[in-house]
């Protein structure tokens, strides 16, 4: 899907320039474009290190895992009879916890060994909601810290790069209440064909 | 609110630092194991950069993105997103580097403590490549058919991106 849109966009560049007569300015485009993302790559690289480096912290001395037992009790009630099952909750929560603690390459092995738990409880078949709801979960940002945007705004020049936070915070609570209501609400609209 | 806010950075690290030293953690070590895979991905985001950047620079030469954002501004003045973002509503929930390539272009141009940055900062912060994920996990699983989850996903996406231009103006109320 993404090598589609890709073409388009490159596609739709042509077109448009042509169409607006800006066809020099395109090409110029493409040189800086490549130039200015290596730059920022680079600019953001620092911020990400260290945070990366924190985040390995956080979960050696236990803390991450602290949070994630801390987080199970207000996690059960979303999943139904699923709930019951100790080791599908455990893996719910951590992928939970890796979420809000940005640990993005961690948080997606987790996640899919938490939906995978979580279709064999319910005998694999269909589209259950305890697995959508995991899933519709992970579709909503929950980051506490949002570091790699706060790399991009320090690279930008930006004031203080995280003063963004209390705004994401709540743009995200927002989200997640918005994504598992809507899942409530759907559900019976859209039966499991079973 | 001022201090705390300013606090909470340093007191967090100066925290995490303190209780994986109390812990028996080798600190630095372990930090440097961290910060190695943090320089993978950042290494590892260089050419989704420059590929995405490239077509972001193109389509903004080109007068694409202008078009776009006209054609989506009064659909998206209804919800209050400045019409400089209505470009990345429409990356952000398919590609993850597209959003941040679009996102770190606006922040640049506008400037990053600007309204129009700091929305377009705080919706890259808000929201998730809701798309991508959902194809992942129901490709992984081999789920054919994902009932509500796309009209859920899409839902939260919105209301992130409406709330994030709301909670700047609430939040920033004098830029």
């Amino acid at each position: 899907m993404l090598s589609a849109v890709w073409v388009a966009f490159l596609t739709l560049s042509l077109v448009c320039g042509a169409a607006t007569g800006r066809l020099d300015a395109v090409t110029e485009a493409v040189s800086e474009g490549a130039a200015q993302a290596v730059t920022l790559a680079i600019s953001i690289a620092g911020l990400m290190c260290f945070w990366s480096g924190m985040m390995e912290l956080l979960q050696a001395s236990g803390l991450a895992g602290k949070l994630s037992r801390l987080l199970m009790p207000l996690l059960r009630p979303l999943f139904g009879r699923a709930a019951a099952d100790q080791q599908a909750m455990e893996a719910v929560s951590a992928n939970v916890t890796a979420n809000l603690l940005g640990l993005s390459n961690a948080a997606t092995p987790l996640g899919l060994r938490a939906v995978d738990r979580l279709y064999t409880l319910e005998g694999r078949r269909g589209a259950p909601d305890s697995v959508l709801t995991l899933i519709t979960l992970n579709t909503a940002s929950i980051q506490l810290i949002p570091s790699t945007v706060a790399a991009v705004r320090a690279a930008c020049g930006a004031a203080a790069p995280f003063d963004i936070m209390l705004p994401v915070w709540g743009a995200s609570v927002a989200s997640v209440a918005v994504v598992l209501l809507c899942g409530r609400l759907l559900r019976p609209l859209f039966p499991d064909e079973i | 609110m001022q201090i705390l806010q300013n606090a909470f950075i340093p007191a967090l690290l100066a925290g995490v630092g303190l209780y994986a030293l109390y812990k028996g953690v080798d600190v630095f070590p372990t930090f440097l194991r961290g910060a190695k895979n943090g320089l993978k991905t950042a290494a590892g985001i260089l050419p989704t950069m420059v590929g995405m950047l490239t077509v972001v620079y193109m389509l903004r030469a080109s007068g694409a993105i202008d078009f776009a954002a006209a054609a989506l501004a009064p659909l998206f003045g209804v919800l209050g997103i400045p019409k400089d973002c209505a470009a990345l509503v429409l990356l952000k929930p398919i590609s993850g580097g597209g959003g941040l390539a679009l996102g770190s272009e606006i922040m640049q141009r506008c400037g990053p403590d600007s309204y129009v940055g700091r929305v377009a900062a705080v919706m890259l912060g808000a929201s998730e490549t809701s798309l991508y994920t959902l194809s992942v996990y129901s490709g992984h699983l081999g789920i054919g058919k994902t009932r509500y989850a796309v009209l859920a996903a899409l839902c939260a996406d919105v209301t992130a991106f409406a709330v994030s231009a709301a909670m700047v103006r609430l939040y920033f109320p004098c830029i």
